[in-house]
């Protein structure tokens, strides 16, 4: 029974870190209708950023975590400018080739700059705490907490404010959002660096936990597309539930079935879904 | 269709290919191009499905892998000569694609794309955990070359140099082409670029698409296993990175800088991308940071590949780009 409670709450703190990664991944596609494959080296570039932060230059954490979001959302607004934004009325698989692209350059940036070693983050919150009869670090609970506050943020700045329902207004037309007036470029701009800042808090939050290299974004990147494909793509509650079920699925395989197979769980559970609901559960049909 | 400049020029290349070793024996160069060849066969197949089909397989590492482990494994375990496993290995790889195929096929675009590259994923992750098997991340050693092939009065065919692996590779090469080319230019070819064009369209007159895309899917994978064997055999030695999605992602590069949807697209990209960093002696992550930065230069103002390229500076009408 702890066991078992023990893996669901490592399944919502997975989930909740996938949530966030994929709620960009999912922001940009509504837009730009572009698998942005390069989205999980922004989450490493984030990474190294925060613990560059944390560790060389003492700040706090939380200050270092708003410091990530906003250097990475400016990364994210540059590469919408100088990589998307040209390839914008060619086939989508030209900008997934451009993606390629500049995932193989920001991992060549990151081993000439970092290094391929592994790093570890300084110890923050790592005092254990009894709950319900469990033993959790508090980082695992800041986690959940944080990327629910996000998450929370996130809806009420696509809701409640008018550069929030610009956003949606193109992802419903284009077309009809340019007749009133919305510059689709300046929209594409904000939603690409939104989206790179979600994806940067995600790596802040998780990496005091787990370890800090270059390769560390492909798992999350991949991971997070799975979940866009079971939430529907350009889904946002798509995006949460199904990043909530892919850490729990994820955690539950691993701890009752096998950790050898942990990633074929996720990965099984795709092809499940493609096979029977090819268009997510919130989409709106497979294009 | 073709016309005579480029049949002649075909030709030429084809002559200047067999030749090639007589001139050239430095062991350094014709690795390097045994290597161009065994990937030129895997980019062509894969540009079947993608270049001239307009579908984003990812997953072809995976085949290319099952070619590859299949092989071997039947070589070694079971003793099988490689001209026998040659074909069962290649047949298995079309199998697998075949009953990936049926649920991959049926989503589209991006969708595909993603769901292809995660079952590549699942085929890296059970040869990289299936120790019993595959021996896992030790990799599988000792995987014999081709048998001689023995030939009555002249004496056995034997594949121990390497001027007769370049044949050997060289004359796959000349078949996947040639295979190619045949299937292109039948009718079946023509629903292949229908399907590309416009799928609503092409159901609409009556072609079956989701039996047609799964013909050119399944036999993409026959020829990317066919690619794999012949790599097993060459370099004798398999682990699982080889499998992974980087090998579908070089393909798919190779594709995209050639021309894609071309004949000669794949195999003039492989050629570039396989020699000239070879021949340069950069350091990894330098090369890695060229590649991406070409890329991304590329796909912007040259999207149709040094072929279509070169192409459209001849005024030819254009093909490709699905």
């Amino acid at each position: 029974m702890v066991l078992l409670l023990q893996q669901i709450l490592n399944g919502i703190m997975l989930g909740s870190v996938y949530s966030l990664v994929a709620l960009g991944l999912t922001l940009i596609y509504g837009i730009l209708h572009i698998p942005n494959f390069a989205h999980g080296h922004k989450y490493m570039l984030a990474a190294f950023t925060s613990f560059f932060l944390v560790t060389n230059y003492h700040t706090n954490y939380w200050v270092a975590l708003v410091i990530a979001m906003a250097v990475l959302g400016l990364v994210g607004m540059g590469v919408e400018r100088w990589v998307y934004r040209p390839l914008r009325n060619a086939p989508h698989i030209n900008s997934f080739i451009a993606a390629i692209g500049l995932l193989l350059m920001i991992e060549s940036i990151a081993l000439i700059l970092f290094g391929a070693d592994f790093r570890r983050f300084p110890p923050l919150y790592d005092r254990p705490i009894q709950l319900f009869g469990l033993s959790v670090t508090l980082q695992r609970l800041l986690v959940i907490l944080a990327a629910a506050l996000l998450i929370f943020l996130l809806q009420l700045f696509l809701k409640r404010t008018w550069l929030g329902a610009t956003i949606e207004a193109v992802a419903q037309s284009p077309e009809g959002a340019q007749f009133v007036g919305i510059s689709i470029d300046r929209v594409s701009s904000l939603t690409f660096g939104l989206g790179t800042a979600l994806a940067a808090a995600a790596a802040t939050l998780i990496t005091p936990i787990f370890l800090v290299y270059p390769t560390m974004g492909s798992g999350p990147n991949l991971k997070a597309f799975v979940v866009i494909i079971i939430g529907g793509m350009g889904s946002i509650p798509g995006a949460v539930i199904g990043g909530l079920m892919l850490g729990l699925i994820e955690s539950l395989g691993g701890g009752f079935i096998s950790t050898d197979y942990k990633d074929i769980f996720a990965f099984g559970a795709l092809v499940t879904f493609l096979t029977f609901r090819p268009m997510g559960l919130f989409g709106k049909g497979a294009r | 269709m073709k016309s005579g400049r480029t049949s002649w020029l075909v030709a030429g290349l084809i002559a200047l290919a067999l030749i090639f070793p007589q001139f050239v024996t430095n062991k350094y160069y014709l690795n390097i191009l045994i290597m161009s060849g065994i990937w030129s066969i895997v980019a062509s197949s894969l540009n079947l499905v993608l270049g001239y089909t307009g579908q984003v397989n990812l997953a072809h590492g995976a085949f290319f892998g099952i070619g590859a482990y299949a092989s071997a494994l039947m070589m070694l375990k079971l003793h099988l000569n490689f001209w026998l496993a040659l074909p069962l290995a290649a047949a298995l790889a079309g199998f697998f694609g075949f009953l990936i195929g049926l649920p991959a096929l049926r989503t589209r675009g991006s969708y595909f794309a993603i769901g292809t590259l995660c079952f590549n994923i699942i085929v890296t992750l059970i040869i990289d955990r299936w120790e019993g098997l595959t021996e896992g991340a030790r990799g599988l050693m000792g995987i014999p070359g081709p048998a001689p092939i023995p030939i009555p009065w002249i004496g056995p065919i034997a594949f121990k140099t390497l001027t007769a692996q370049y044949y050997l590779v060289l004359g796959f090469l000349f078949l996947t082409l040639f295979a190619m080319k045949r299937i292109l230019n039948s009718l079946v070819g023509r629903t292949f670029r229908a399907i590309r064009g416009n799928e609503e369209l092409a159901e609409a007159v009556g072609i079956p698409a989701m039996r047609v895309k799964l013909l050119s899917f399944t036999t993409s994978c026959f020829f990317a296993g066919i690619g794999g064997v012949l790599y097993a055999s060459y370099i004798g030695f398999l682990s699982p990175e080889l499998t992974d999605y980087h090998v579908s992602f070089d393909s798919l590069v190779y594709i995209m800088i050639g021309g894609v949807g071309t004949m000669a697209g794949p195999i003039i990209g492989t050629l570039l991308f396989v020699t000239i960093p070879e021949t340069l002696h950069v350091a990894a992550e330098y090369r890695l940071f060229v590649y991406g930065l070409i890329l991304i230069l590329m796909i912007i103002y040259l999207p149709r590949g040094i072929v279509g390229g070169i192409g459209s500076l001849m005024g030819k009408k254009t093909k490709g780009v699905p």
